[in-house]
């Protein structure tokens, strides 16, 4: 009749095991075997390529994961070496990394933090992974970089260009190659500046979400700072599709700029609401109207087609350089899989390279070694000219592309044509700019 | 046992006695084998199976037992996670407070969000639950950018006010605890080629899982379980009786926000990030498929559902191509590649394709669940021991 199930002998094995779970205490971290998380202790180094291969930005995913694979061939000695020839230092050897053969593990970050977390949590808690990188939006690398501080991992950002990232967000042991949404503004100026005019009145259409706001301050800041006004700033839904109702507004202003702070699919299609609306046919203040996209990708102008036509944007890399690193990385890209590699592609090769070169030249995986080595290290040959990656702020500072859409395009992947290259001098800024804190590396030990 | 049935405290002891095991039971495959790929013992993971269980648990109480289908729970369990930060920010970063504030937090929203959609039932209800969860994510991702941190979501920083803490050691980063023992710390027992690990964040949130499974035994039997069972099979009937079923849907639709709400600083005090992609709808529908999975309105089945369902996400998604062909090594060429041509859309990034896969499986077929299939394979058992015991009759004289 009795409820209770309770024996003397349950009470006992129950309490023993209840008890022996919270006795374990916090000396016996994962690591306190080891000097700092992950230490690779067999003939291979296990890498996290962590990268969105579901959801709006999977066709990025799905080149910046081609790219590691290329990287992680060349350093383990496969195939042509690729940029491995061009680049300054001469540490890497072919033989993997400190002599280790490179395996590494892939996950999915499904563009979202969470999922993107959960990832990289399990390269580094199941896969003993040493470095994490890859991801393809911002809120996601900021979100992976904090986790990498808390593991005692390096993080090598992917595509990530908000300001934020290496600004309000940096972490001591995250790392970005990619330029961001300040660089844009300020590269993009000049240019607007001697083909449009400096007394342009200009109209910003904005994602409504942190990339867009940086992205809209930067551009902002830096045309009205050359004499152009900005007569309205209007914020968008990330998920708007159809841009009418935001295009009909800007033909009532008297703006004859339209800037439209837009990536992705947002971006294809607002441009096109733009173009269907006839903005560029029409005469504003006895000027032609005009467009400006800030953030051009390779995959965003073959999804707008022949609307980018004439318009100008920046891109951190474009495949059609013909410095001796980005001819490298085309050729190997290229015999590999087929077609030239987007600028996704190329940033993740690159911080694959980097960090592999950073561990052989401080000669150990210890996170703060590396971070060490790689903190104001300058480099060239990788595509960008002389790059330096700066100490205070983990950004790394290189020229800049200027690109206009062609009018002529030979092919689907020449989509794109360089106005210029602005020097990296131009685009430096002050890195205390954004606040945000550094703090120190954390080895995990 | 603790006011239960015997056959609940049974269920009770066996839950608890899988949680408290799990790292073993999650582990059965040697390290370094090919199969330690679909070892699911580490700690994010085994976290992510309580917190996800509790959020189901809850779940299931406002569908399992009054059948109002809430399109919109995800929408707790993130208010929960950003009071959960904020307390961390600024008050401490010990959990206690985080998780106590969540849970209230949510219930107050809940209230809210209750209050209004509960005028209405069946899919205009669901519809209503919706609109509030994708209104909260987009003034999240948005409007409230300055509270929630956007895009971008929140994490600890060392500049925060955190009043009752020490001051940090100069450069560190601020983590999570219980009075000192931290979240993320662990201990790995080797044995042989196999390695455990305990985790305390896994066994803190396991431990609440099982208060909370307990909690809601006690929910579906008692009178307040029954009344609401009675809405789900009739609430007209229960409406001309006299009775105002209101109050006790709207207590019912409460406690399951708190129960998300529960998740929510669970999430954050395992991995102390909170972000708007968690109120999203798909993280809603993504608990509404845990529950009908495991088996709605069972007390386990959600549990299970949860489990079965974040382990293909973060197992199977794991899987790529170059890990299929070291599987098939063995095979030729050409027969290789066929069979990881025509594997691969279902792993790695096709996961999602596996899971709706066995989705429309286990609701055509198994209308109650994983648990209704547990119950078949326990009756096809019993049937046939008792069907064996009949086909051997005393032979006769």
């Amino acid at each position: 009749m009795s409820k209770s199930t309770f024996s003397r002998r349950g009470v006992l094995q129950t309490g023993a095991v209840a008890g022996a779970g919270l006795a374990v205490p916090t000396i016996f971290t994962a690591s306190s075997a080891a000097a700092f998380t992950n230490e690779p202790t067999g003939g291979t180094v296990t890498l996290g390529f962590n990268v969105p291969q579901t959801g709006p930005y999977a066709d990025e995913g799905a080149d910046e994961l081609r790219a590691y694979q290329l990287a992680v061939e060349h350093l383990n000695g496969g195939g042509d070496a690729g940029m491995m020839n061009t680049f300054s230092s001469k540490a890497l050897k072919g033989n993997g990394i400190l002599g280790k053969k490179i395996e590494f593990v892939t996950g999915d970050t499904q563009t979202k933090s969470d999922a993107a977390r959960a990832s990289a949590r399990s390269m580094i808690e199941k896969d003993g992974a040493v470095m994490i990188t890859g991801g393809s939006s911002s809120g996601v690398a900021v979100a992976v970089q904090a986790l990498c501080q808390e593991a005692g991992v390096i993080f090598m950002a992917g595509l990530t260009h908000s300001n934020d990232t290496t600004g309000k967000d940096k972490k001591a042991n995250g790392f970005r190659h990619f330029f961001n949404s300040y660089m844009s503004g300020a590269a993009l100026a000049p240019i607007l500046a001697s083909n449009y005019g400096k007394d342009r009145k200009a109209y910003h259409l904005t994602a409504d979400y942190n990339w867009g706001y940086t992205t809209e301050e930067a551009v902002r800041t830096s045309t009205e700072a050359m004499g152009w006004e900005t007569v309205a700033a209007v914020k968008t839904p990330l998920t708007q599709t159809d841009f009418s109702s935001y295009i009909a507004p800007v033909l009532q202003s008297d703006a004859d700029v339209l800037v439209l702070n837009h990536y992705g699919g947002n971006m294809v299609n607002s441009l096109t609401n733009a173009v269907q609306f006839g903005l560029r046919d029409k005469l504003v203040n006895n000027k032609n109207f005009e467009i400006v996209v800030p953030l051009y990708s390779r995959l965003m102008a073959k999804g707008a087609g022949a609307n980018v036509k004439g318009i100008f944007g920046s891109t951190n890399w474009h495949w059609s350089l013909t410095d001796e690193g980005s001819k490298a990385f085309v050729k190997s890209f290229g015999t590999k899989y087929g077609f030239p590699p987007s600028q996704a592609a190329h940033t993740c090769y690159v911080q694959t390279l980097l960090y592999a070169d950073a561990v052989e030249r401080a000669g150990s995986f210890n996170p703060c070694a590396v971070a060490e080595a790689l903190e104001g290290y300058s480099f060239d040959g990788l595509g960008n000219g002389p790059t330096l990656y700066r100490a205070e702020d983990h950004q790394c500072f290189k020229d800049v592309l200027v690109v206009k859409g062609k009018e002529n395009p030979t092919s689907e992947f020449d989509l794109l044509e360089i106005v210029e290259v602005t020097p990296a001098a131009q685009v430096t800024y002050d890195a205390s700019i954004f606040g945000g804190e550094l703090g120190s590396c954390n080895s995990g030990a | 046992m603790l006011g239960l049935k015997k056959s609940d405290s049974r269920l009770l002891l066996l839950v608890a006695g899988i949680t408290l095991l799990a790292p073993f039971i999650l582990n059965p495959f040697p390290e370094g084998s090919e199969l330690a790929q679909f070892n699911a013992g580490y700690p994010d993971l085994m976290q992510r199976f309580v917190i996800f269980g509790i959020f189901a648990i809850g779940f299931n109480i406002l569908f399992g037992l009054t059948g109002y289908l809430s399109f919109g729970h995800a929408a707790f369990l993130g208010v929960g996670s950003y009071a959960a930060i904020w307390m961390m920010k600024l008050l401490t970063m010990n959990i206690i407070p985080a998780i106590i504030l969540s849970v209230i937090v949510a219930g107050l929203f809940s209230l809210l969000v209750g209050w209004i959609s509960l005028r209405r039932s069946g899919i205009y209800f669901s519809i209503l639950t919706l609109a509030f969860a994708q209104m909260s994510y987009s003034l999240a991702y948005s409007v409230l950018t300055p509270i929630t941190g956007g895009e971008t979501g929140l994490q600890p920083k060392g500049s925060d006010p955190r009043i009752l803490d020490a001051a940090l050691v100069n450069g560190t980063t601020p983590k999570a605890n219980l009075f000192g023992l931290q979240m993320g710390s662990s201990f790995d027992l080797t044995l042989g080629s196999w390695v455990f690990t305990f985790n305390t964040g896994f066994y803190i949130a396991a431990v609440i899982m099982l208060i909370s499974f307990y909690l809601a035994i006690r929910i579906f039997r008692s009178p307040f379980g029954m009344m609401l069972r009675a809405v789900k099979s009739n609430q007209n009937r229960m409406n001309y009786t006299g009775l105002n079923s209101k109050p006790y849907t709207l207590a019912a639709f409460v406690i399951s926000g708190m129960y998300a709400g529960l998740a929510g600083g669970l999430m954050v005090a395992m991995d102390t990030q909170a972000g708007p992609e968690r109120m999203f709808w798909t993280a809603s529908g993504e608990v509404v498929l845990m529950t009908i999975l495991g088996g709605a309105g069972t007390l386990i089945g959600p549990v299970l559902g949860a489990g079965v369902i974040k382990y293909m996400e973060n197992i199977l998604s794991k899987i790529n191509s170059d890990i299929l062909h070291g599987w098939f090594a063995f095979l030729p060429d050409g027969l290789e590649n066929l069979i990881v041509n025509v594997l691969y859309p279902f792993i790695g990034k096709g996961w999602h394709l596996t899971l709706g896969i066995l989705f429309m499986l286990v609701v055509i077929y198994l209308p109650g669940g994983l648990v209704e299939g547990a119950q078949r394979i326990n009756r096809l058992f019993k049937s046939k021991s008792q069907n064996d015991s009949k086909a051997k009759p005393e032979p006769a004289e």
